[in-house]
């Protein structure tokens, strides 16, 4: 894509911090499209993160329970057997070894601190895949929080081993069976539910997406996965030539591009969900296969809608990947050319997962999957290349889908005779 | 008489309360729209006409059922606009749109204040876009005289209110207490005195909404608006098929 002055500039402005602007604006994208009950709880949580996040005493906090609760920093392998069969140089940064399984707990336990900061006694979260569902009922378990959770009817199906989790961790699970019974729908009776308690609930939203500060305040608290990952590169092997992570609402993205989009030889590549095909409905490739400017969840960004503005569903074989828009930073993103969005679909996406489990004995999620299936792709290409690849979490919450959708063949069987 | 003024006059010049019925255009048939708009028309002081949207975060279950299935039935803004363009009777009180945003924003807002204002449509309410965000629009809707109906609720500051207040056209929508449509709780103790506020702050005429279906609720904030909207206790009535004069009447008896 040719980028102009404009574009240029506007990302400069990015670089150099002043993006989001007060109105909470990415250029075009962003904003606070909320009801008037929450625009004062906006307004407040606005100046709560503007004013805690840069203080040391919050710092401090944060800081201590991603050392020594999350298990921070995450390790950076070295892929050898895949970097072998792709012909790359194959690094993966292991938000897969966070507490709880993903990237998600650096997002949760720091808005469970920041909502006891600003006297918050409720937490009300979303989720798709059930990772941030899982990640907020720990955080509030640690935090002494009570935490309630809403769910799609459909994702409760098929994620089923961390509606389990959530239980244990003492969390309400709430299911949502209104519109499309999945991560959508689920956002919007989160926000149905902050909007009858405002001033004593806060609400932890899972991606980088919703009303300024979210996006802001989510990226901020993602951006430690490419801190550390571009720290460990530089000690162990260098920078990389490209950067891959899956995109839904783009949060484990935007943390790890955010560090690297100064370095601007290094290419960064988001990979959507390409679901069953390019029809519309088929699959969750917002900003890869769509170009409409559209208001969800209380900002402006690119999402998938039909031409009279209805929002419209989407297919994943992953539920961290459905949903019909992104974050506006990604918008952004992609309208000043700095990163690239493609995607890849379910069938990739379940042979990348096969391939990463049997030549590196890691089990991604089946979101993160796509990250590796993109990769794979591009690295036919670039033979050579030296790349890192996000890997936002792990599949254990994925086995009762993967049995549906690969079964168990003859020679996967655990017993089979040699 | 330009479009907005037309709907603050209807609402000033009314017999007591004035009573703005809501409906989802096209719940539950198509064919229900036009015959529920003429019969509401004999009895309310202006219609709020609901556009379906596939994420209606401010509403609760019963207008989100009556939207799911208008846009089932294939509802959408054109079709709205184009039902009442083709409808073979007058209507003489105001008309509301209430919509999310993203329907009018596919739409085209230039475009939707000419349709606006062709179709006899008074006002606009938009539940997901608070005044900062609100210039857009706006500035489409004020060059063909539609009002821009702002919304204000019981966590409004008073300083915001005042600021929402002098921004608003056709009247002040306050919204009765937190959270979404039609649950059935009791009004907030501190109503009255909320809705005194608005009336102080506000030039233009306040009609309150959010979970009114009771003529003692009616009753009680008559003395403290200028109106009242009831939408999910008429979904109810419309559901039911039971007869809407008689429960719009009923509320205004007393």
């Amino acid at each position: 894509m040719k980028t102009t002055n404009d574009q240029k500039e506007l990302l400069d402005r990015l670089l150099r911090g002043d993006l989001p602007d007060k109105e909470g604006r990415f250029g075009p994208f962003g904003g606070r499209y909320v009801p008037e009950t929450l625009m004062p709880a906006i307004n407040k949580l606005t100046d709560g993160v503007l004013r805690l996040l840069p203080s040391e005493n919050f710092k401090k906090r944060l800081n201590y329970e991603l050392k020594s609760w999350v298990g921070r920093p995450t390790a950076m392998t070295n892929a050898k057997a895949l970097s072998e069969l792709w012909g790359s140089e194959v690094w993966l940064k292991r938000e897969d070894l966070a507490h709880t399984g993903a990237h998600k707990i650096n997002n949760a336990i720091g808005q469970a601190i920041l909502a006891q900061e600003l006297g918050a006694t409720r937490i009300v979260a979303e989720t798709g895949a059930g990772q941030h569902g899982v990640a907020s009922a720990a955080a509030c378990a640690r935090l002494g929080l009570p935490c309630t959770v809403y769910m799609g009817q459909i994702d409760i199906e098929r994620q089923a081993p961390n509606v389990e989790r959530m239980y244990r961790l003492g969390a309400k699970v709430v299911p949502v069976t209104s519109g499309d019974s999945t991560l959508r729908a689920a956002i919007d009776e989160a926000m149905r539910d902050w909007v009858s308690d405002p001033v004593n609930t806060h609400y932890i939203i899972g991606s980088a997406v919703g009303a300024h500060p979210y996006p802001y305040l989510v990226r901020e608290l993602q951006s430690i996965i490419g801190k550390e990952a571009k720290s460990q590169l530089e000690e162990i092997a260098g920078l990389p030539d490209a950067i891959f992570a899956c995109v839904g609402g783009g949060s484990n993205a935007i943390g790890l591009f955010h560090p690297f989009l100064g370095d601007k030889n290094i290419k960064l590549i988001g990979i959507e969900a390409g679901g069953k095909g390019k029809k519309l409905g088929d699959n969750a490739a917002t900003l890869s296969s769509g170009n409409k400017t559209g208001v969800l969840h209380g900002a402006q960004s690119i999402l998938l809608y039909d031409e009279n503005g209805q929002i419209q569903e989407t297919h994943s074989v992953s539920a961290g990947l459905d949903y019909p828009g992104v974050g506006p930073e990604h918008s952004f993103l992609k309208y000043v050319g700095r990163v690239e969005y493609k995607n890849a679909t379910d069938s990739e996406a379940l042979d990348a997962l096969k391939e990463c489990c049997s030549l590196e004995g890691i089990l991604p999620a089946l979101e993160t999957a796509h990250a590796l299936a993109g990769a794979k792709k591009w690295s036919s290409q670039n033979k050579g290349s030296r790349i890192l690849i996000g890997m936002s979490g792990r599949g254990d919450k994925d086995m009762p889908i993967l049995r549906k959708y690969i079964g168990i063949d003859k020679d996967d069987k655990p017993n089979a005779t040699v | 008489m330009l479009p907005y003024k037309k709907l603050q006059g209807a609402l000033n010049s009314s017999q007591g309360t004035a009573l703005i019925p809501f409906i989802t255009a096209g719940y539950p048939t198509c064919n229900s729209f036009l015959k529920n708009l003429e019969e509401i028309s004999q009895i309310a002081d202006a219609i709020e006409i609901g556009v379906p949207f596939t994420d209606p975060l401010a509403d609760g279950v019963t207008v989100q059922k009556a939207s799911f299935q208008a846009l089932k039935n294939g509802v959408s803004l054109s079709w709205i606009f184009d039902q009442l363009s083709n409808k073979k009777f007058e209507i003489k009180i105001p008309l509301l749109l209430m919509s999310y945003l993203n329907p009018l924003y596919a739409f085209g807002f230039d475009r939707l204040a000419k349709y606006a204002k062709n179709n006899n449509i008074n006002g606009i309410i938009v539940p997901d876009l608070p005044f900062e965000e609100c210039e857009p629009l706006k500035r489409s809707l004020d060059k063909e005289g539609i009002a821009l109906v702002q919304l204000v609720s019981p966590e409004t500051p008073v300083d915001r209110l005042e600021t929402i207040c002098k921004k608003s056209r056709g009247f002040v929508y306050a919204v009765t207490r937190t959270g979404i449509t039609g649950k059935e709780t009791s009004l907030p103790k501190n109503l009255t005195n909320y809705l005194d506020t608005v009336k102080e702050l506000s030039p233009i005429p306040v009609c309150a909404g959010f979970g009114v279906r009771k003529r003692e609720q009616v009753k009680l904030i008559s003395k403290h608006a200028d109106g009242v909207i009831v939408g999910s206790a008429l979904l109810k009535i419309i559901e039911g098929n039971k007869d809407i004069v008689k429960f719009l009447s009923s509320l205004k008896d007393f």
